[in-house]
């Protein structure tokens, strides 16, 4: 964790501190997937914090098969155009040159992701090597702490992205914050020993056992497909929501956009979850979990 | 912190706390509708002042100073303005509430922004053109001479990041760039800075910023 600790010099780019800073901007609101800039235009109407430009939602993927890889700059320099809000693209797990062609394309965050096939089976992508940061996915502590070791700048829940179900999304974020709060209670030798089970420096979990908290920003994604699921992940723990196939394979896009952008915020408020809740049309179908084979989950993509 | 000579010459135009440990304003503020919040509460809490997470408009009339923090300004915007908080805030505003944007805040109370697509406060005199600097890759750290402050110098952190192209006459320059653009000003009980204290551990611009509803 080198980059931490050096002291940011005047005028210096890059920093831990900027890298992580991005999400902390971000946090409460709702980043969008979209896959043209009308789309984008739409979520940048609704509220969105940033979108998340991509050639197909995770939905459309899971129905094409074959090989995701990373989007065509064209289209990902035109979705750039088309709005002011921050824009993330997608590079495979492990494939450092789709993330430098990104990086200078002038992508604003890059999300390292199981959506797309991964390339590499040992090694995630080096982070730390890069001046534009990474979000990155996790379904438990340790993969998320592993992430950070290596530059994530800020995590999501992975949950299983392109269902619009839940049920994953709940389990991880679950086991994130359940383990979080486990190692607050425990003792200098149990540390260690939870390091190497995690396979990160102990100092790392150490300073997560002193906070009670992720040393950046942790978000929730895979399954949302409405308020209610925004707000339930928020009451969960999330610092805000990644929605992908949810909003833009709904019968009516632009409102559910902003419902879900106001019950993220407003995640107590049921009143007004129950109002923006009204009449919002078709959600997307959704898949269950028992119905997708385990070689066809995203989730275990990724270590 | 605060050498005597530099705060002699602000005496007259400064209150009170900046530098010393006098009483601040009983309870601040901070927009909760989305972006960095809980740093604003986090610091406040850190120098002794209550913080309230305002995100309804009737908590307007519970806190006597507000903090808008960073974050979207297009999607804070549109929350406050859909929840009536805009109304209210100007109303608050004319009574002699202070009141300071911070990044996106800093957007959210200016009287100009260029191409923004959701409406905004306009509180406060200036032109603030949006992510003047570049994207995420050009964010920057930098330190800062800022007079009201004293020494040393604050370390700044712009993230995609507004700059004040135009103050009006009531406006006061609090702070530049080495290349002279204006990165905080103050209009009376108003503040703006493009950049953001609450992610340093330096909490000078927040005790600068409550002492002014005690002016």
């Amino acid at each position: 964790m080198a980059s931490q600790s050096t002291p940011d010099k005047n005028g210096s780019k890059s920093t831990w501190t900027l890298k992580t800073g991005l999400a902390q901007m971000l946090k409460g609101g709702v980043i969008m997937d979209v896959v043209t800039a009308e789309h984008a235009k739409i979520a940048e109407e609704a509220g969105a914090v940033a979108v998340m430009a991509l050639e197909r939602v995770p939905a459309d993927i899971r129905a094409a098969g074959g090989v995701a890889r990373m989007s065509d700059p064209e289209m990902i320099h035109s979705i750039m155009e088309a709005v002011t809000i921050p824009v993330m693209a997608k590079a495979r797990i492990g494939h450092f040159v789709e993330a430098q062609v990104l990086e200078a394309i002038g992508v604003d965050y890059i999300d390292e992701s199981e959506v797309l096939t991964p390339a590499d089976l040992k090694f995630h992508i080096d982070k730390h090597a890069f001046k534009v940061p990474f979000v990155c996915g996790a379904r438990d502590l340790g993969e998320a702490l592993r992430r950070i070791n290596e530059g994530a700048a800020m995590i999501r829940s992975k949950g299983e992205a392109g269902t619009g179900n839940i049920v994953e999304a709940v389990t991880h974020i679950r086991a994130i914050t359940e383990a979080i709060s486990q190692l607050t209670e425990l003792g200098p030798d149990a540390l260690e020993k939870r390091a190497d089970e995690y396979r990160v420096p102990v100092e790392l979990v150490r300073q997560v056992a002193k906070d009670g908290k992720l040393p950046v920003v942790l978000f929730c994604a895979g399954g949302i497909s409405g308020p209610t699921d925004a707000a339930l992940m928020m009451q969960l723990g999330a610092e805000g929501n990644f929605v992908g196939s949810g909003i833009f394979k709904s019968a009516d896009p632009a409102r559910r956009a902003k419902a879900i952008v106001e019950a993220t915020t407003h995640f107590r408020d049921a009143k007004l979850i129950a109002e923006v809740s009204r009449g919002l049309g078709e959600a997307m179908r959704g898949l269950s979990l028992e119905s997708i084979p385990v070689a066809e989950r995203l989730a275990g993509r990724g270590w | 912190m605060v050498s005597r000579s530099s705060r002699s010459r602000w005496q007259n135009d400064l209150p009170a706390a900046v530098g010393d440990r006098r009483p601040l304003t009983a309870r601040a503020g901070v927009l909760g509708l989305q972006g960095d919040f809980a740093e604003h509460l986090a610091t406040l809490d850190r120098i002794g002042v209550e913080g309230v997470d305002v995100r309804r408009s009737e908590q307007l009339d519970e806190i006597d100073a507000l903090i808008i923090p960073g974050g979207e300004s297009t999607t804070i915007g549109k929350l406050a303005s859909q929840y009536g908080i805009v109304d209210k805030l100007k109303d608050r505003v004319a009574e002699g509430m202070p009141v300071w944007g911070t990044c996106a805040g800093a957007i959210f109370i200016a009287k100009e922004v260029p191409g923004h697509p959701h409406p905004l406060a306009a509180l406060m005199d200036m032109t603030v053109e949006r992510n003047a600097f570049g994207r995420q890759v050009d964010s920057f750290e930098a330190d800062l001479h800022v007079e009201q402050l004293g020494e040393p110098p604050f370390h700044a952190v712009f993230i995609r990041a507004p700059r004040i192209s135009r103050v009006g006459p009531g406006v006061e320059v609090l702070a530049r760039l080495d290349d002279g653009t204006v990165v905080a000003a103050r209009q009376g009980r108003l503040l703006a800075t493009s950049f953001h204290p609450e992610l340093t551990r330096d909490e000078r611009f927040h005790r600068y910023f409550l002492s002014l509803g005690t002016s």
